[in-house]
């Protein structure tokens, strides 16, 4: 707002080129990013970074797992609350949906009554148990008021535990080449495009988006317009807990295989990709888009450092800076907008 | 000039020049993107006086102490203290120079005690290095023997009263040696006997030497604690006047720069049928008891000291926390007030008090803002938002308001008060509401946006709108109510028709 545009004759205009969008920053950055790495690649490498098909394909594949988790946490994140138990719901979802995918060429299924199903089955019943994993933090939270982070640190640790108590840790495999198809290819990027697609509309033009920023801005204020709070918050930590599941299904298809071990430390990832992409710890601020960019910063970084040979141990000291980094330059733009 | 360090020597050798002003300001000016929030600003404090500072919202005061008190740092302009030019680089900065500053929202950390609060970051230490608690009780005791305040340093700041906050932070203040104290609108949360308290330690301060920036939006207060007022408007200077000979009408005109006819313009209307009924309405340990009828087109207005139970009869009123016995029955129909969703359905609204924790969305725009009561309504198809209809709405109802927003993506922390509290009173109208609650519509107003929500109030009532309003202010529930409930101590003391009310009768059943 400068005083120029007041008197301008056409502030509306004005007004609107004035104000882009929050994520623009965030995408000036992963193009940033992208083109040093370019760079460096011709540097060291002698070849193009971004100018391989393959490489590309591999970068986003990567991250789209992450990022689908991401837009739910993202949610969360808005409405001042945090999800830890992603990761675990990975590895809970993973395991039921592979245990309903197995194919009947294998001899040891687990349920030797249930293969050869239609995919279907262990698709929907992968999200549902996202779901309940996302329902049990949501009635946590609302019902008996504990802190987000005390509620999904309990069931991080204890759907990860009803993931390996599944099969008592073994591995499930053979699974039916219908189910494997959502992890094969691009199939997964599809899905994550998808997903962001959706809660991009769902967050901006629904009366659920709207009360979720209320929420996250001033819980107590929301209350008093008459939004159901706890109701909206088990519906948020439901639908982070569905996109986990979600998550889960495709890293099992991708693999062919649910692992009990699968999605560990996922959910920090895709904190972090939420963070980086512009979503407020306190509350109230954040859009799925950011996220997206977020997550495909986090690609770009990790593929960029495979690409130049830096060692993987390298990698991850960076990467925490990053993530510290990019909340600092976060920060400092909130506090001046909230000046201005 | 001198550095505040320098300064700061100066002040602890003692060798304080005497000059004849205790602070000159000259000439300051400050903008922000998009307004320029002082425009050349002179202000000047004498030592031992209390000087005022009046305006709109808006016109400058909350710049000017964030500029003394080194929280903004001017564009242009002079700042000299005690006769020395100097420039504040920050809020520490002015506190080591001797101005401390009391916030309207008091920064003190709750968890931790009354002593605690004071001596942070200057605890006494014992000769190992650990706080030495004995003495930092000792020295708060003698700070609040000296200014005759009555607490117990080793209580936790959150269970004290807003009051007695106050008297903490003004210790704290005055723990610095400050000479100059700015105080900004520190009675807007006080009931009558706190504020006579605090008068009272500002005579004391007053007779040390200190100089006392006071800023208020309440003309009696003027009158009663000031020596000098000085008066802004739109982020300009317009005048210095002595408390003792200025007229009230003088300083109205002086602030809004015309005069304001009719501070309290309710409209005569028909009053219709009992909209809503209220039968024994308890709140276990909170009050007890309450009984009464709203009619259609009615203002009741509810006085009694903060801490009587109003805000809390209010916010039962609504389901923010429900009755634990009585009943509530709307047009005829007993209804289960058990949570706000159920209310905004029985078609009630409710502006709660304390505007900035339980109404605004800060970091939210005007228009989220706006809009989040409606929600639930026609705007909402399939569970989405018809966002350019409902733009419309909000945008014809800014207008009707007269909000001064740049435009409906403003985030409504950027606004001022008046603006918000604006913002406030349209997403309940927006709801077509047929029972309104007010609390405290114009805490924190300018003399201007005041009378205009008082106008809309009236208006309302004339639509048939049964209309329930809490206040502090005594002209405004006298000027504005068809009848008066008056509470103390959680039960209703009585109800006075407009006609037979006046100030004593509600303070005799306020107080006892």
């Amino acid at each position: 707002m400068t005083i120029e545009t007041k008197s301008s004759s056409a502030p509306v205009a004005k007004a609107r080129s004035r104000r882009l969008p929050p994520e623009f920053n965030i995408l000036v950055v992963l193009i940033g990013m992208a083109l040093m790495f370019e760079l460096l690649g011709w540097v060291f490498e002698g070849q193009s970074f971004l100018f391989n098909i393959l490489r590309l394909r591999i970068m986003i594949l990567q991250v789209s797992v992450i990022g689908i988790i991401a837009i739910g946490v993202t949610q969360v994140i808005i409405t001042s609350g945090i999800d830890l138990s992603s990761g675990s719901i990975v590895g809970a979802s993973a395991m039921v949906a592979a245990s309903l995918a197995q194919s009947s060429d294998y001899t040891h299924a687990i349920y030797p009554g249930l293969t050869n199903l239609p995919a279907i089955v262990p698709i929907l019943v992968g999200i549902v148990v996202g779901g309940l994993g996302g329902f049990i933090n949501g009635g946590l939270i609302a019902w008996t008021g504990i802190p987000p982070f005390i509620a999904t640190l309990g069931t991080y640790v204890s759907i990860r535990g009803f993931a390996k108590w599944y099969t008592h840790g073994n591995p499930v495999s053979f699974l039916t080449p219908q189910f494997n198809v959502i992890g094969s290819g691009i199939v997964p990027v599809f899905i994550f495009l998808i997903c962001a697609a959706i809660f991009h509309v769902v967050l901006g033009y629904t009366r659920y988006g709207k009360f979720t920023y209320a929420i996250g801005a001033n819980r107590q204020a929301a209350r008093v317009s008459g939004i159901n709070v706890q109701r909206h918050l088990i519906y948020v930590y439901v639908i982070a807990g569905l996109l986990s599941g979600l998550a889960g299904i495709v890293t099992a298809a991708r693999a062919q295989s649910g692992q009990s071990g699968m999605g560990v430390g996922y959910e920090l990832q895709a904190i972090a990709a939420a963070v980086i992409g512009g979503t407020s710890l306190t509350g109230g601020v954040g859009r799925i888009w950011g996220t997206v960019f977020g997550t495909l910063i986090l690609g770009v970084v990790t593929s960029g450092f495979t690409f130049l040979n830096i060692n993987d141990y390298l990698q991850e000291m960076v990467l925490g800076g990053i993530i510290v980094g990019a909340v600092i330059v976060d920060q400092y733009r909130q506090a001046r907008r909230a000046k201005a | 000039m001198l550095s505040p360090t320098t300064m700061k020597v100066v002040r602890e050798s003692g060798a304080v020049p005497q000059a004849t002003w205790l602070m000159e300001i000259e000439g300051v000016s400050k903008a922000f993107p998009g307004v320029k929030a002082l425009d050349n600003v002179s202000f000047q404090l004498k030592r031992g006086t209390v000087h005022a500072l009046m305006g709109e919202n808006g016109a400058g005061k909350s710049t000017l102490m964030k500029i003394i008190a080194g929280i903004y740092t001017p564009d242009s302009g002079t700042f000299r203290l005690r006769g020395q030019q100097i420039k504040l680089v920050s809020p520490l900065d002015a506190l080591e120079n001797g101005i401390a500053m009391i916030h309207q929202e008091l920064n003190l950390m709750a968890p931790m005690t009354v002593a605690e609060n004071i001596w942070i970051r200057r605890e006494p230490m014992t000769k190992f290095g650990f706080v030495d608690h004995a003495k930092m009780r000792k020295l708060t005791a003698d700070l609040f023997s000296e200014l005759n305040i009555d607490l117990d340093p080793d209580v936790a700041v959150g269970t004290l009263s807003i009051a007695n906050r106050q008297m903490v932070e003004i210790a704290k203040a005055v723990s610095y040696e400050s000479d100059v104290l700015i105080m900004d609108e520190p009675t807007s949360a006080l009931t009558d006997k706190e504020v006579a308290h605090l008068f009272a330690i500002i005579k004391t301060l007053r007779a040390k030497g200190k100089g006392i920036v006071y800023i208020t939006h309440k003309m009696n207060e003027l009158f009663e604690i000031a020596d000098e007022v000085s008066v802004f408007r739109d982020g300009r200077y317009i005048g210095t006047r002595e408390a003792s000979t200025v007229t009230r009408e003088e300083i109205i005109r002086m602030m809004v720069g015309r005069e304001i006819t009719q501070m309290f313009p309710k409209d005569i209307v028909p009053i219709g049928d009992v909209i809503m009924s209220v039968q024994e309405l308890t709140l276990k340990g909170v009050f007890a008891n309450v009984s009464f009828d709203l009619h259609k087109g009615e203002i009741l207005g509810v006085a009694g000291l903060v801490g009587s139970g109003r805000s809390n009869v209010a916010e039962t009123l609504f389901g923010v926390t429900p009755a634990t016995s009585g009943t509530i029955s709307i047009a005829g129909q007993k209804v289960a007030m058990t949570s706000p969703q159920v209310a905004l359905a029985q078609g009630m609204g409710f502006l709660t008090e304390d505007r900035k924790e339980t109404g605004c969305f800060l970091i939210l725009d005007v228009q989220q803002n706006m809009q989040v009561a409606v929600l639930g309504g026609e705007f909402v198809q399939n569970g989405f938002v018809r966002q350019s209809a409902l733009t419309r709405v909000c945008e014809a109802m800014r207008d009707a308001l007269r909000v001064k927003t740049p435009d409906m993506h403003e985030r409504v922390e950027n606004l001022s008060g008046g603006n918000q509290q604006k913002v406030l009173i349209g997403r309940w109208l927006l709801t077509k509401p047929r029972i309104l609650i007010l609390d405290e519509p114009t805490r924190g107003i300018d003399v201007g946006a005041k009378s205009e929500i008082h106008r809309m109030i009236s208006q309302l009532a004339g639509q048939g709108v049964g209309i329930i309003m809490i206040s502090s202010e005594m002209p405004e529930i006298l000027g504005m109510s068809d009848r008066i409930l008056v509470m103390h101590e959680g039960r209703a003391t009585g109800i006075l028709s407009r006609d037979e009310a006046d100030q004593v009768k509600i303070m005799e059943l306020a107080s006892h």
